[in-house]
């Protein structure tokens, strides 16, 4: 690697010549606020909140932007830059809404802590714009979005466009005027905004949050006439804990679950059961159209956010996509029908909670096909964060809870179910079954490390009992959209493809804790909650979806077998063609 | 959430194979967004919805980013002109003597902001520079007429004679 020599605040350094001026003070251990940028995300020089003096050069620079080079002489904490950055704080905060008691970021919002780090004591600008409020939009099921807080760091533009390529949003207008939104200011809810709520995750202040679901899951557990299951995401317990201080990548499995029959609920259930059950029926999708001569790729169906991208942008493969529904859909409809059955519930008075690390799944939850008799699978969605925010509210001591354990009948889950929640977890969890199905052995060696990690597309080869299946996994939507282009194009073809809305699976869904700028610059989030993945798995004595007993009494009692007529009418689903504008 | 005011869109075959002409004629130059939209104005006179779908279909670049760029640029409309095209001068002496009170209540009387048609496309409204009738101020046009000294009371007696 090239390096240059470069000088910061007096101190020598040497850094890759690649750097910019930010990220080789971030080597230092100098800080420089900043606010627009994120790493690996937005990287536009506009906020100026970045600035620094360059010796020889005529104006300050923003440090995100601005390339190192050989004998540079950097001054990052001047009385000038000190000024200017304080002025730029203030100009953003005398147009900013500034109610932080009753805002969803209070004490997790990089403007709060700009002001605090830089001292901002009085704005004086108060008065000189408008005070007009915006008109929050709150019509999409998943996403709602208030410009009064929106500082215009760009980042939700960019990752919607660059990173997920859905392109929904944009900057409209100029000068003051200036606010960020969708085409003909319609609602994200009526445009091609596929819920992934990835511009949640990057936006740095409370612009943007889920829609909140909290207050009518409190009420469904007030009512003592209701039956009230929840069901918990793989993603979700290795993220859960941040919310309360524990370090990124903690695993609270045992302490959420506690958590949960602390609050009320009836049923603690995990969705990682029914994750062991969506490979059962997917996995004999891929074995059927393999073996068979049906239509392949096949392509996976449980991410909503992956699913209304394909219905909007590719709907010449939708008849690729799996039948079958994604896993807590599948279990909602199990709780509905076997699990009312068994506990003599009417299936009116259980209301089925599902806790997720996606803010796409609230739409998901929505569809009026994910239905059985009049009943929707599932009837309310909450993300980890707004668990979090509920666990708070109940006064739980999340951090010194005991471990507890999952209720049965649907207590056990394999390892094959709970790698679910990172990239590349669904194919190898199929993988698991599908190689030992085909070959009609128990194998030793089944971890397709091939498919992990956080590369942007993985593609491999793997030999299953004589036959070679190709498969690829693609995370975040630019990265399907270019494999998919591929398949088109006839340049590559596949047996198996997984696809997930979110950069780096589930784990780093848009309901996931959201980790600041800062933080990101020195720790790779998706692959810490990934690891955490992958430790609960190893942790497991099962390990195969197959190999379930849970799964195959459900198979006995109620299923019959993967692809029965039963099982396709409660846990198969169908897909629409969507408009793109 | 308020969407921007529909006005019945009444393109021809005729200015949507210019339009496609345009485009194509653009296609996969970097920076051609600006002249196709240049070019989409000058065929429609405005850039509404449909115009703008025809282009993010034809170019692959997203609504969004299309009505972000129209909306920077004030040489862009995305309202077409009234058959009756109200013009109120916002110039010094105007704005002195209560131009502000006019502008309102033809907002007021019409229904739209300033920019925008009547749903009906009969009447326009825009505020402009000074046109050099100081005189008379505070004035209006409509069309080619010219009506000074007004007050807001004014305003209805005017919009009669349309
Ligand atoms: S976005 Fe941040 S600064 Fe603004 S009100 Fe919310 S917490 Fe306060
Ligand atoms: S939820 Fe996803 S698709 Fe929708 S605006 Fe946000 S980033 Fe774009
Ligand atoms: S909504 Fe959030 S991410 Fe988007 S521009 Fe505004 S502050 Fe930045
Ligand atoms: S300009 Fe560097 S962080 Fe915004």
């Amino acid at each position: 690697m090239q390096t240059v020599n470069i000088k910061i605040n007096g101190k020598e350094l040497s850094v890759p010549a690649s750097y910019t001026v930010l990220e080789a003070a971030r080597l230092a251990n100098i800080d420089i606020p900043t606010l627009c940028y994120l790493k690996g995300v937005n990287q536009i020089g506009a906020c100026r909140m970045c600035v620094v003096e360059i010796k020889g050069a005529r104006s300050l620079q923003a440090a995100c932007v601005y390339p190192v080079s050989e004998g540079m002489e950097v001054s990052t904490n001047s009385a000038l830059v000190r000024e200017s950055r304080k002025t730029t704080l203030q100009l953003i905060l005398s147009n900013h809404d500034k109610k932080c008691l009753t805002c969803v970021r209070n004490r997790n919002c990089e403007l709060q802590t700009l002001s605090d780090e830089l001292g901002i004591g009085d704005i004086p600008f108060e008065g000189e714009v408008s005070d007009a409020r915006c008109e929050i939009d709150n019509m999409s099921p998943s996403i709602v979005r208030d410009n009064n807080k929106c500082v215009l760091c760009r980042r939700c533009i960019s990752v919607c466009k660059n990173v997920q390529t859905v392109s929904v949003i944009d900057a409209k207008e100029r000068g003051f005027k200036t606010n960020i939104g969708c085409a003909f200011d319609k609602s994200l809810g009526e445009v091609a905004c596929v819920n992934c709520g990835q511009c949640i995750a990057v936006c740095p202040v409370g612009a943007l949050y889920e829609k909140d679901t909290t207050e009518k899951v409190w009420q469904a557990i007030e009512d003592t006439a209701k039956h009230v299951v929840v069901q918990t995401a793989p993603a979700v317990r290795v993220a859960l804990g941040e919310e309360f201080g524990m370090p990124i990548g903690s695993r609270v499995t045992g302490k959420m679950v506690a958590a949960l029959r602390r609050m009320g609920f009836d049923r603690v259930f995990d969705t990682d059961t029914a994750a062991d059950l969506t490979i059962m029926e997917e996995g004999t999708e891929v074995i059927e159209r393999i073996t068979q001569g049906g239509k392949l790729p096949v392509i996976t169906s449980c991410s909503p956010g992956w699913v209304k991208f394909c219905e909007h942008n590719y709907p010449e493969f939708l008849d690729n996509l799996s039948t079958a529904k994604s896993p807590h859909e599948m279990f909602g409809a199990l709780i509905k029908s076997y699990y009312a059955d068994k506990a003599d519930i009417d299936p009116k008075n259980i209301v089925v909670v599902s806790v997720m690390p996606c803010t796409a799944k609230k739409f998901e939850a929505e569809r009026p096909e994910l239905s059985n008799g009049g009943n929707q699978d599932v009837d309310m969605v909450i993300t980890t964060r707004e668990l979090a925010r509920m666990i708070k509210q109940a006064g739980v001591d999340f951090v010194n809870l005991p471990d507890e354990a999952f209720d049965n009948p649907f207590g056990g889950a394999s390892g094959a179910g709970v790698i679910f929640g990172a990239t590349g977890g669904v194919m190898e969890a199929a993988l698991r079954t599908v190689a030992e199905v085909l070959s009609g052995k128990s194998l030793d060696d089944y971890e397709y490390k091939v498919v992990r990690g956080t590369d942007d597309i993985k593609r491999a080869e793997v030999d299953v009992a004589g036959r070679t299946i190709k498969a690829a996994v693609a995370h975040g939507l630019g990265n399907a959209r270019k494999l998919l282009d591929a398949v088109k194009a006839g340049k590559e073809s596949y047996d198996f493809i997984e696809i997930m809305a979110c950069p780096g699976g589930c784990v780093t869904g848009g309901g996931q804790p959201i980790v600041d700028a800062k933080k990101q610059m020195d720790i790779n989030v998706k692959a810490e909650r990934a690891k955490a993945i992958y430790a609960e798995d190893k942790s497991l004595p099962i390990r195969k979806s197959h190999e379930n007993p849970v799964i195959k009494k459900l198979y006995d009692e109620f299923l019959e077998k993967p692809g029965s007529h039963k099982a396709h009418r409660l846990l198969h689903t169908h897909y629409t063609e969507r408009e793109l504008y | 959430m308020s969407e921007k005011k529909v006005i019945t869109f009444k393109g021809t075959k005729e200015q949507e194979a210019r339009l496609l002409k345009a485009i194509e004629s653009h296609k996969g130059q970097p920076g051609s967004l600006m002249p196709i939209l240049q070019q989409a104005q000058e065929i429609y006179g405005y850039l509404p919805i449909e115009v703008q779908r025809i282009i993010a279909q034809k170019t692959g670049i997203s609504m969004a980013e299309i009505y972000g760029v129209v909306t920077f640029y004030t040489q862009f409309s995305l309202y077409p002109k009234g058959e009756y095209k109200i013009s109120v001068c916002m110039g010094t002496a105007c704005y002195v003597k209560g131009a502000n009170a006019i502008l309102d209540r033809l907002k007021e009387r019409l229904g739209i902001e300033v920019g925008e048609c009547s749903s009906d496309g009969k009447y326009s409204l825009d505020a402009t520079r000074c046109i050099g009738a100081c005189g008379l101020a505070p004035v209006l046009t409509v069309n080619d007429d010219v009506y000074g000294r007004l007050v807001a009371d004014d305003v209805d007696g005017i919009l009669a004679k349309y």
